[in-house]
Parts: structure tokens; C-alpha cells; sequence
């Protein structure tokens, strides 16, 4: 909603020359999303702060939108108006624009100097405290931030997730402009527009050789294109093609997890397979490779994921397609369709559902379904302890209901044994750590 | 000539070219009965004579008379069906789908097809045909009964114009039978057990046997026999009461092996038979005989009281109901085996009982459970007499049981009586999923859309609490129609104004409570759990969302509110008043950020934090410039200090929201910090209560549950004359009071539960929510007469659609729970609930 951009030395009254905006006028602008101001609160020799304002109403924000959903972007109830966000950076190019290229007819000396300058961004989206520091001091800033209670009357709900966030330093006013139209929606991290390979232009000509130094250029990159991975890579690839270095490979846990389940499938000696879970399809398009397996059927109770389950294999010859059958299912309801499989899959999915529910799955899978191997993975909890990026007793994903330590898988693996018949066999999956053991825990039940 | 067939049966025709069959077929049957095989050819070919699309015709006619043997209709196919092959797959279709075989040859002299043939002009065929069929016919009509056809009429040439076709009923119907019945499980020769059991269901000692003073008649579920010691004496007494037309009998297992051994077939004497077998090698002869063509004679399952009760001994599937083959007689006397055996060596039995869905009432022994087992409609009453459980009977209609227990232990089981492998109290997924058709009593069907269960099967798997607690699911609730008053959206005129169209005189208006709404499913104690809602985990209720999901993460504050509950409900003797040991509240919960918190934390209070802080910022500054004169004219120039002005109002517009939101939020430490407000008694055993007016509920709500434990609290509520007024005036100032503070609103409710204009299904209940209120739904800024304007352009249409579906889907679910029906039928109606909710709606609404 806000920024203000500060000018210290003398003859500071200039920056109006700079911005190409009046400082005696307070001015107007219309955007497609709402209105821009540009108006001067203080105009000194010696300090002249320029100010920036969006009124965006959130009413535009939701038309045609009806049925966003409760958190979504275009709610009426919306932090959209009030906070520094990709409509900013949007503002900032089509209201200073002349400014961000480094232009200034009356000045061009001036625009060309570094000079004291600050800004201060309002309501800027951050729960981390040390990002802004690592984003801007590389770049000669000096950062301070100011973060409030949430709520002063509910201080137990903690932080504010958003800060007022001053960036002082010796720089020329196109820089500290380019600088904050790049970070801005970094930090928000929820870009207003749909992103496309066309967004990777705009970020190199804000970026320039600057973002390509920067110790934090990944960080950066991810967030300007809203963690989309496909455009983070192809742009990283564009910024870091000199400095490409070799990096030794080790084979990610999916992977592992995938070669070690599939082996577990073959030994087993099955044919048919139910793939209980099966998400985005990644084993049912590994097991259709191997000839042993002469039917899949594929089943999870999202369409959603059966659809990208069904475009994952769709380049798959047509023989390939017809050994597997996509069904939503649920390991919580009995299915007649779960009969006469001789190999059930349950790969990371007994964390997802509630410990309660689990004997009604137990009773699906080893009493009424009944295959005669059933292998079952999921995360072991004492393993999070090598996760930096997980807090003290968070889990891996915010739907995991619950994660077991070994005793505890172990503990289950065995009362499933005994209730249902079954002979079973753990492992792990993964990079076997000293104390914690493996990432993944496996149990491979047979009758 | 007479030809007497079964009612349900498969026919074939079998003649000649020019035989007469097409004629004979639509003189004896219905048209619609007929398949010809030339019809059929017509259809795929469009000519009658064209013999190259023959496979294709007769692909389509079995196709039909498949359908049409499934939906219980007698078919008869009219072909030449001379050749052996053509008619094994008539066998083969009968069979499949348990129907009797026909078969009626015209036998028409080679004369008399020459000449017909002769006079079919256009549509004649070669004479080498002809010929060639007469003599295939005289080859088969020998053959046709070992070919497997039940009955085979031959019709002579002469005999074609006089037949006389009789349906008659199958064996196994006896629908005009109407009881009642004390159907009695699995006797096995346990004399004394069976004589005590007849007497206390009131039969007395006859000539014949027991007869009942009523002319009730006893139902006999088979195994009659072996493993007890007085087997003989039990054989001679229920053979006295069939004859004497005091029982009706089924055969069981080991019913049937005592016949093959009075044949004098090898059999195993092993498994109690060879008690029977000594208990009757010294009868005599006669006697013999007589048990032999008695057990010989019974018939594998009864169709009873128009089709309301089937009896068998070891069940039978929905599709063999009213069937007559071997496939439906192995079914009904061994059960859903398919020859694997066990690790104990016995035969793995299927619970044909999990997957039944039909509407008759279905009796059966054959495996021994401790107690009856009521599952879907089907109950296994075989309680274990022999082994030293009890002899049961089920009393029908009232379908009461009556158990005598076991004098001794006359066999020990070869495995412990347990449930066998079901899982019916598990929802299945094809019961859920695709398009749904759910008959209430209130709208007579619902159709749920396929789009809609997949969304509401994903989101119950994923988050809904244990199925068997979920027996409600409240509807959605629309707002009164939008307001005309300047400066508000919703304004209780509407609200009064909609049930006063409607023919609704009074109305009450209840309090919003700002809360969350949460469903209470409440036992006494964790025996009632157990034994009302099949949940075993110890614990005695739930209390769950609207959309079905528990409400607390943690258990331990659940089950202590609960535990106020009963502590509650049993100070005020409400148990005792309502001869109930469960209870089902509708309730909403406070504080709203108790259940909100992440709502409120991520979307309310952030944007509410963002937008005061930086509103503050931009005043100041704005200020600032004011002060500065900021004057100049440019091609941009705007006034600044009307651009403060505006700015200061939004910032008083987010103090306005802020404050709003902050009114229904508190800390909640421990229990004691919760508030209930109970709103309605939805149902308890054998009740369902919308059928009383909301004062009832209001009036028993604050008797038995307000007002002892500080937890619970009043709906404050008033009652309002929708055609005085005054009345009306009091019902808004009312309004205005309760919303002054930023209060949510009202609720405001017919004062019949449930109320009609005429045929039209009025809403339940209509929102009026408070002005201060809607700035957290509609934003803060709502109110700035542009956007008003804007925000009164919205359609309550599909919002009330939607809550009348869901309305009778909810009553629906605890009409079928208090019915006792079966858990999937209960479970239905509240995932059509939640399927209706994933259609989407305009959320503000």
C-alpha cells in the first residue's frame, strides 16, 4: 500500500527531478487494479521524502472471482490493499518507470551518483528475520525492521507476519528502485499474476548484474517466480551459466525410496498390483516398465492427483496404458475393486491418516482386500532431527497426522502381524544415520 | 394341452423354418415376452431374412433376455434353435441367472411345413432348408432333457391351437404367507433347549407336536441334526409340526448329508453325524423313510409376507431371492464358500451379509455367533446351542428374539464363535461415489451429482471423524433476502417478511452466538457406544463441525466436555424423562476462535493488522504532505486533502474490523473457558425431533442442560407475530440490540421445526447478520455506499436450494439412525450432506 523513498544530503529537493514527480503536487495515477499516488510528505534541502500509494479495493480484486476460496487471494477480506506486495512492483514500473531505467533529463549526473538514500516498505510479508538482512546487506544496505504483535489484545498469537522494513545505504536511486521491485514480491511470495517464461525478461532487465553476484540469487530467484520450479531452473541456469560447478551427485530419497520399493515388488514375486495412494502416479509409471507387473490399478481418493497420475503416463504406448486402471478409492472404505491383487502398495500414506481411522484401514487392506504382500513406508520421525529446516517436534508435512519412530512403526508392524496373519520384514530407506536410522521406514508383510 | 411352467423361467421355442413358432409365441405369451431372433436381426440389419448379421441379433437378444431374466421377468426366445449349440447357451444363461429352463418343440409334420413355407412367398426359404430341419428336429427332441432343460413339452401339429399355458409359482414362494413367525435357529438335536424354547414362546404339547394357541407358525432354519444327543427326538417333532401345518422348514448342511446317508450314498460320519446316525440305525425302516423324504423334500429358502422375509439356512445373496437352481440351493445351504478352506481346515465362509442391500428382511443360522447379528437387514440367529450358547428364535414381525440357554456343552466348536470376516460397518466406496439417489422423507429424492460425492469422498476420507458417530450433518443456512434500508446489507424486515409470504405467523428469532457449529453425539456411558454405535474405543460420544470433522484435535478436552454433558444430563434425570441412553444436540460452540484459530490468525487478524498499520502510516504521511500545501496543478494533480479525508475513513473502517473480530475471540486455557449453547434436541432413541416446534427444544434446552454447569449457556431468543407490526418492531429492535456490539445477528426459524407453504418446503431457519459483523465477511470497507451498492446485487437462489437439500438429508440420517438401519444407509445421507456443500456458493453468503 505504501513505500516512501528518502533523499538526504543537499539540495535534496532534486529528487522530484529524479522521480520525474512534482514534489509540490500531490498526483494521480490509474492502474488496472486501482488508483497510485505520488505525493512528497517532507521537502527540505537537506531531506525530501517521496511517497508512493496504492488504493486497491478488494471488491475489484474479487470480481468474477465468486468462489475464491477462504484463504485465496481474492477474498473481500484480503491483505492485498493494505500490504507491499507484486502490485507494487507493478506501481513502481508504471509510475516511476522513467526513474527505474536511470533517466533523468534535467540531472543525468544525478541519476548516474550513488546517494544517501532510504526506503521504507509498509506491511511487508516476512516470518523470517533474517532474510532481509542477507537479501539487502550484500547490496550495501543497512536494514532495519520493525515487526509488532498480530494482535495486542491476543498476544498469544504471536508475531505479526509482517514487517515495516527500512533499507538505507549509498546507491543510485535506478538501483535502490530495481533492488526493491525485484525483493518486493520475493518476500511476499504471492505474485497477483500468472507467471510465465516471459517473467524470466523482466527479472533480468531489474535484475541486471547485481542479482547475478548476489550470494542469495536462488532465494531470490524462487520467490520472484512464486517457487515455480520449472521457470526458477530455466532462469538459475540463465543467471549461473558461468559459475556452473560440478556438484557430487547423491541420489535423492524419492529415488532411493522408488528403487527400493519396486526391487521389494519384483521379489515378491507379484503380477498385479494395487497402488493404494498412488498420488501423482510416480510408481505406477515406474512399475509399468517392468514386465513382471501385468496389471495396476492405481488408486487415491483425489481426482486431482489421478488426473496428473494419468497425464504422467500418458507418452506410455498404449500397452503400457492398458496394464493399469485409475480409480478414486479410499483406504478408509471397503472396495471390491481392492480384491485380487497380489501386491499392495501403501507408500507414504498411513501418516496421512488419522491414528484413529487406521485400524478401519488395517481391517481394508489385511482383512478384506487381502493381497499376499502388502508394503507399507513411512517417515521416521527420529530422522527429523537432520532436517535444519524443520522446528523442534514439526513435522514433515503439515497433513502427516502423525510420524513414527522406529519402536513405534515396529510396535505396529507387529500387531498387524499377529491380528491379520501376515509375516513381516523392516527396513530403511535412505541414508542410514548413526543415531536416527533411515529417513524412511519400510515394512514388507507377507502372508 | 396344458404346459405348466414356473412363473420366472427361461423358454425356448424349438421348430422348423415355418413351424408356426412366431405365431404360437404371440398367441400363448406377452408380445414384449417374445425375442425373436428375425426381430433382432431387423434391428442390427434392418432386414428380418438377413442371415449374415445372425451373431450380431443374437448377441443383442441374449443381451435382452439376460436383462430381462435379471429383473425377474419371464423370456421366451423365439429362434429355430435346432442346433445343440444354440441351445447350451440358453442353458448357460438360465443357469447364470438361476431361472428354470423350458422348452416347447412344435413338432409339425414335413407336409405341413412345405406347404406353409410354400405360402410365406417372398419370405420363403429353399426347400433343402426345410427339409434339412425337419430332420435335425426329430434327432433332438429325445436328447433335450439330458441337455439340461427342467421341462420339455413337445407340440404336435394338431395340439398347436389348443395349448394351455399355466404359470405356476415357484416352491419357494410363499408371500401369501403372512406369519407370524418364531423363526428358531440351528437346533442340532438339542431336544430339551428346543421343548423350552417353543413353550416360552407360548406353544403347547400336541399330538403334533407344538402348536401355537395363536396360529403362530414356527420357521425351522435347518441343521435339525447331528452333534447334540436327542436328534431323533428333535427330527420327529418338527417333522410332526410341518406335516400338521404348525412349521415351516429349511434345510441345512447337515440336513442334507443325513439324506444322502438314508440313500445310502458314501458320506463321512464324522462332524455329529454319527450321533444321528446311532440315534437312528435301530428305527425302522419306515421311519427311516420317512426323516429321509421329509429332509429330502424341503426347499432351500422361502420368500414369506409378500416378499418381506426370505428364511434360509446359511442366507442367501440379494440377486437368488425368489431363484430356483442348484447355484441358489449350494448358496442357501452352505453359505458364500468357494471351496478354500482354512488354516483350521474348515471352509472359508465370504460375509455375503456385509454386501447386502436389500429391502426384505433376511433370517439365517449355519454359523454361530454369541449373539444375533444384525447386519443390513440380515440376521444370523444361530446362537450356538450345541456348543453350549443358546437356542434362539426371532419373533416376526415384531422381530423380537427369544433365547433359551444351552443345558450343557454337547460339542466343542471347531473354531470360537466370532464375527466372520464383514465389513459392513465400514462405508463401501460404490456406495458413495458416482451419481447419488437418496429417498427422504421430507424431499422424496435427492440427486447428488457425480462431481460433487468425488469432492465429498476425498474430503471425508481425508478429514470426516468415524463414520458410525456421523449420523447428522446440518445444513447450510442462507441470509434473509437483501436489504432495502440504506446502509445495510441484511436488516430483519426481510427475514420476517419471507415466512409472513409464506404463510408463517410465528416465528422465533434465536441469538447468533458467534461460535462454531458443533454436533454433539453424546451415550451414557461406553456400553451404549459399543452396543448403539458399534465404536469400541472406549470412548462414550464426539462432538464434531459441520462438516463432519472432529472438532477438537485433542481428545482430553472432547471427552471432558462430554463428561459435563452426562454429568449434567443425569443431575436432571433428562435419561430417565426421555427413556434414552444417547443423545444427538445441535450446538454452537464459543469461542469462534477456538475452531477459526487459523482463519482468524492467517486471514482476519493479519489482514486486519496490515491494514491498520499501514493506514496509520499513510495518514501520517499524508498529513505531513497536507500541511506541507501540496497545492500545485499538473496534468495528475489530485486534491490532497480530500485524499487524506478518504484515507482516515478507511483507517477507521479497519479500527471497525479489527474490533469486530475481536469481539467473538478469547483465550481458552482449559474447558472453562468454553461456552456451549445448545439449540436443538435432534433425536435420541426412538426419536427424532423435528417434528416439535423450536419452542419444545428451547423450553427442554434450558430445563435440562442450562444452568448447572456454567459451560452451557441460553440462547437468548424472542418470539415475533410476523403479521403484527409491532411485533416486528420488537423483533428489530431486538436485532439492533444484539447486533449493537458487533454482534453476529439472529437466527430467525418458522415455529415448526419443519413448515411447508402448501406443498413448498419452507427454509428452516434465515441469517440476519449485524452491520459491524459483515465488514469480517464482506471486508472493512464494505459499508462506503459504492461498494453497498455493489454487494446488493447477490442471488440467495442457489444458497437455498441447497439448504432445503440438505435439510431433509439431515433429518433423513437421524430418521435411519433412530430406525436402526444399517450404517451405510445412515452414513449416506450425511455425505450427500457434505457432497451438496462442495458445490460451490457464493462463501459470504
Amino acid at each position: 500500500m505504501l513505500i516512501t523513498i528518502t533523499y538526504e544530503g543537499t539540495n535534496t529537493q532534486q529528487l522530484g527531478y529524479l522521480l520525474h514527480k512534482n514534489p509540490y503536487a500531490a498526483q494521480e495515477f490509474s492502474l488496472t487494479f486501482g488508483k497510485a499516488y505520488v505525493f512528497y510528505p517532507e521537502v527540505s534541502d537537506e531531506r525530501t521524502t517521496a511517497a508512493l500509494l496504492l488504493d486497491i479495493n478488494s471488491l475489484d480484486l474479487a470480481k468474477g472471482k465468486e468462489n475464491s476460496s477462504n484463504t485465496g487471494l481474492f477474498d473481500y477480506v484480503n491483505d492485498r490493499p493494505y500490504t507491499s506486495n507484486s502490485f507494487m512492483s507493478v506501481a513502481l514500473n508504471r509510475v516511476l518507470g522513467t526513474a527505474m531505467k536511470g533517466r533523468c533529463d534535467k540531472n543525468q549526473a544525478l541519476a548516474d551518483t550513488p546517494l544517501d538514500l532510504t526506503a521504507n516498505v509498509y506491511m511487508l510479508r516476512c516470518e523470517n528475520d533474517e532474510l532481509p538482512k542477507s537479501i539487502f546487506e550484500p547490496l550495501g544496505y543497512m536494514v532495519i525492521i520493525e515487526r509488532k504483535l498480530l494482535d495486542d489484545r491476543f498476544p498469544e498469537w504471536g508475531d505479526s507476519p509482517y514487517i515495516d522494513l527500512t533499507i538505507k545505504g549509498r546507491v543510485k536511486l535506478s538501483e535502490l528502485l530495481n533492488h526493491l521491485y525485484v525483493t518486493i514480491p520475493v518476500f511476499d511470495g504471492n505474485k497477483h499474476y500468472f507467471i510465465d517464461e516471459s517473467e524470466i525478461e523482466k527479472l533480468f532487465s531489474h535484475g541486471g548484474d547485481w542479482l547475478k553476484t548476489h550470494p542469495y540469487r536462488e532465494t531470490i530467484t524462487k520467490g520472484y517466480f512464486n517457487n515455480i520450479r520449472s521457470i526458477t531452473k530455466s532462469a538459475l541456469g540463465i543467471i549461473s551459466e558461468d559459475n556452473d560447478t560440478e556438484q557430487p551427485k547423491q541420489k535423492p530419497l524419492d529415488t532411493e525410496r522408488l528403487d527400493t520399493i519396486t526391487q521389494a515388488v519384483l521379489d515378491s514375486g507379484a503380477k498385479s498390483v494395487l497402488d493404494l495412494g498412488c498420488g501423482e502416479g510416480k510408481y505406477v509409471a515406474r512399475l509399468l516398465n517392468e514386465p513382471q507387473i501385468s496389471r495396476i490399478t492405481a488408486a487415491d481418493v483425489s481426482v486431482k492427483a489421478l488426473e496428473a497420475a494419468k497425464n504422467r503416463i500418458d507418452k506410455m504406448t498404449q500397452r503400457q496404458k492398458d496394464r493399469v486402471e485409475f480409480i478414486q478409492a479410499s483406504a478408509i472404505c471397503r472396495d471390491r475393486r481392492f480384491e485380487g491383487h497380489d501386491c499392495c502398495l501403501l507408500i507414504e500414506v498411513i501418516e496421512h491418516i488419522d491414528e484413529d481411522m487406521l485400524p478401519v484401514m488395517e481391517r481394508v487392506v489385511f482383512e478384506l482386500a487381502k493381497p499376499k504382500t502388502v508394503i507399507v513406508t513411512t517417515p521416521n520421525l527420529e530422522y527429523n532431527a537432520n532436517y535444519e529446516f524443520l522446528n523442534e517436534g514439526e513435522l514433515r508435512h503439515s497433513d502427516h497426522r502423525f510420524e513414527w519412530n522406529r519402536v513405534e512403526f515396529r510396535s505396529w508392524t507387529e500387531k498387524i502381524s499377529e491380528k491379520y496373519g501376515y509375516k513381516v520384514r523392516i527396513t530403511g530407506i535412505g541414508n542410514e544415520d548413526e543415531i536416527y536410522g533411515a529417513p524412511t521406514q519400510m515394512g514388507v508383510f507377507e502372508l | 394341452m396344458r404346459i405348466e411352467i414356473p412363473q420366472l423361467s427361461l423358454v425356448a421355442l424349438v421348430g422348423a423354418s415355418a413351424s408356426g413358432k412366431t405365431t404360437f409365441a404371440h398367441k400363448y405369451f406377452k408380445p414384449t415376452e417374445v425375442l425373436s431372433s428375425d426381430f433382432f436381426r431387423g434391428m442390427v440389419g434392418d432386414d428380418e431374412a438377413d442371415q449374415s448379421v445372425t451373431d450380431s441379433a443374437f448377441d443383442l437378444l441374449f443381451k435382452a433376455a439376460e436383462i430381462r431374466l435379471s429383473l425377474g421377468r419371464l423370456t421366451v426366445i423365439d429362434a429355430t434353435n435346432l442346433q445343440k449349440n444354440s441351445r447350451k447357451s440358453i442353458l448357460e444363461l438360465a443357469k447364470r441367472q438361476n431361472v428354470h429352463s423350458a422348452v416347447i418343440v412344435l413338432d409339425t409334420t414335413l407336409k405341413a411345413l412345405l406347404e406353409r413355407n410354400a405360402q410365406q412367398g417372398e419370405k420363403a426359404v429353399p426347400e433343402g432348408v426345410i427339409r434339412r430341419h425337419f430332420e435335425q428336429l426329430k434327432g433332438t427332441v429325445r436328447s433335450l432333457k439330458k441337455e439340461g432343460f427342467r421341462y420339455v413339452f413337445v407340440v404336435g401339429e394338431d395340439d398347436a391351437d389348443y395349448v394351455e399355458i399355466v404359470r405356476t409359482k415357484l416352491w419357494n414362494d410363499k408371500r401369501d404367507e403372512h406369519g407370524p413367525f418364531d423363526i428358531i435357529g440351528d437346533v442340532h438335536g438339542c431336544f430339551d433347549e428346543l421343548a423350552e424354547l417353543l413353550r416360552k414362546l407360548g406353544y403347547v404339547e400336541t399330538d403334533a407336536g407344538f402348536a401355537h394357541p395363536e396360529g403362530r407358525k414356527a420357521v425351522f432354519l435347518g441343521d435339525l441334526c447331528d452333534r447334540g444327543t436327542q436328534n431323533l427326538q428333535v427330527l420327529k417333532t418338527v417333522m410332526a409340526m410341518f406335516k400338521s401345518g404348525n412349521a415351516l422348514a429349511v434345510p441345512g448342511n447337515h440336513d442334507v448329508k443325513l439324506v444322502k446317508y438314508l440313500f445310502g450314498k458314501p458320506v463321512t460320519i464324522a462332524n455329529g453325524l454319527e450321533n444321528t446316525v446311532a440315534e437312528i440305525d435301530g428305527e425302522s425302516r419306515e421311519t427311516k423313510y420317512e426323516i429321509r423324504d421329509f429332509l429330502d423334500g424341503l426347499i432351500s429358502h422361502y420368500v414369506l409376507d409378500e416378499g418381506r422375509l426370505v428364511v434360509s439356512h446359511a442366507g442367501i445373496k440379494q440377486e437368488y431371492i425368489g431363484r430356483a437352481s442348484a447355484a441358489v440351493r449350494d448358496f442357501c445351504i452352505y453359505g458364500d464358500v468357494d471351496g478354500s478352506r482354512d488354516e483350521e481346515g474348515m471352509p472359508v465362509r465370504r460375509d455375503w451379509a456385509a454386501d447386502y442391500r436389500g429391502n426384505a428382511v433376511i433370517v439365517y443360522g449355519h454359523t454361530p455367533v454369541i449373539e444375533v447379528r444384525n447386519r443390513n437387514n440380515t440376521f444370523c440367529i444361530d446362537t450356538g446351542c450345541v456348543f453350549g450358547g443358546s437356542l434362539t428364535a426371532l419373533r416376526y414381525p415384531e422381530m423380537e428374539t427369544v433365547s433359551v440357554a444351552a443345558k450343557a456343552v454337547y460339542s466343542e466348536p471347531a473354531r470360537p464363535f466370532k464375527d466372520a470376516a464383514n465389513g459392513d460397518d465400514i462405508p463401501a466406496a460404490e456406495e458413495l461415489l458416482g451419481k447419488l439417489r437418496i429417498e427422504t422423507g421430507i424431499i422424496p429424492t435427492i440427486t447428488v451429482q457425480e462431481q460433487n460425492t468425488a469432492a465429498a469422498f476425498e474430503a471425508m476420507s481425508r478429514f470426516a471423524a468415524d463414520p458410525r458417530w456421523l449420523i447428522y450433518l446440518p445444513p447450510t443456512m442462507s441470509p434473509c433476502e437483501t436489504s432495502s434500508e440504506e446502509n445495510y446489507l441484511e436488516y430483519p424486515t426481510e427475514a420476517f417478511a419471507y415466512y409472513r409470504k409464506n404463510g408463517v405467523k410465528k416465528v422465533v428469532c434465536e441469538k447468533k452466538h458467534m461460535g462454531s457449529r458443533a454436533v454433539v453425539v453424546l451415550c451414557r456411558n461406553e456400553e451404549t457406544a459399543k452396543k448403539r454405535f458399534s465404536v469400541d474405543d472406549g470412548s462414550r460420544g464426539i462432538i464434531y463441525t459441520r462438516t463432519g470433522r472432529r472438532f477438537f484435535d485433542n481428545r482430553d478436552i472432547e471427552r471432558t466436555i462430554l463428561d459435563c454433558f452426562e454429568r449434567v444430563l443425569e443431575t436432571t434425570n433428562f435419561w430417565d424423562d426421555f427413556s434414552t441412553d444417547w443423545v444427538c444436540l445441535d450446538t454452537e460452540l464459543m469461542p469462534w476462535s477456538e475452531k477459526a484459530q487459523g482463519l482468524i490468525r492467517e486471514q482476519y487478524a493479519a489482514t486486519g493488522h496490515a491494514a491498520v498499520h499501514s493506514l496509520n502510516a499513510v495518514t501520517e504521511c499524508l498529513k505531513k504532505a497536507c500541511d506541507r500545501g501540496c497545492t500545485q496543478k499538473t496534468e495528475h494533480s489530485t486534491d490532497i486533502a480530500k485524499l487524506l479525508e478518504k484515507f482516515s475513513h478507511k483507517a477507521d473502517a479497519a479500527e471497525g474490523f479489527v474490533k469486530a473480530y475481536g469481539e467473538y475471540c478469547w483465550k481458552v486455557d482449559s474447558v472453562d473457558d468454553i461456552r456451549i449453547a445448545p439449540f436443538h434436541i435432534l433425536a435420541c432413541e426412538g426419536q427424532v425431533f423435528t417434528d416439535k416446534a423450536h419452542r419444545w427444544h428451547m423450553e427442554n434446552i434450558e430445563r435440562y442442560i442450562v444452568g448447572i454447569d456454567d459451560i452451557f449457556v441460553k440462547t437468548p431468543h424472542i418470539y415475533v407475530d410476523t403479521e403484527d407490526e409491532e411485533s416486528i418492531a420488537a423483533g428489530i429492535d431486538w436485532w439492533k440490540n444484539v447486533t449493537g456490539n458487533g454482534g453476529e445477528g439472529m437466527v430467525v426459524k418458522p415455529e415448526n421445526y419443519t413448515s411447508f407453504n402448501g406443498k413448498k418446503l419452507l427454509q428452516p431457519a434465515v441469517k440476519c447478520r449485524g452491520r459491524e459483523y459483515l465488514r469480517i465477511i464482506y471486508g472493512s470497507e464494505y459499508l462506503d455506499s459504492e461498494n453497498l451498492s455493489r454487494l446488493k446485487h447477490r442471488s440467495l437462489k442457489r444458497k437455498r436450494n441447497l439448504a432445503l437439500k440438505e435439510f431433509a438429508l439431515g433429518v433423513e440420517a437421524l430418521s435411519r439412525f433412530v430406525k436402526k438401519e444399517p450404517l451405510y444407509r445412515v452414513y449416506q445421507c450425511a455425505f450427500g450432506v457434505l457432497a451438496m456443500e462442495s458445490e460451490p456458493t457464493d462463501p459470504r453468503l
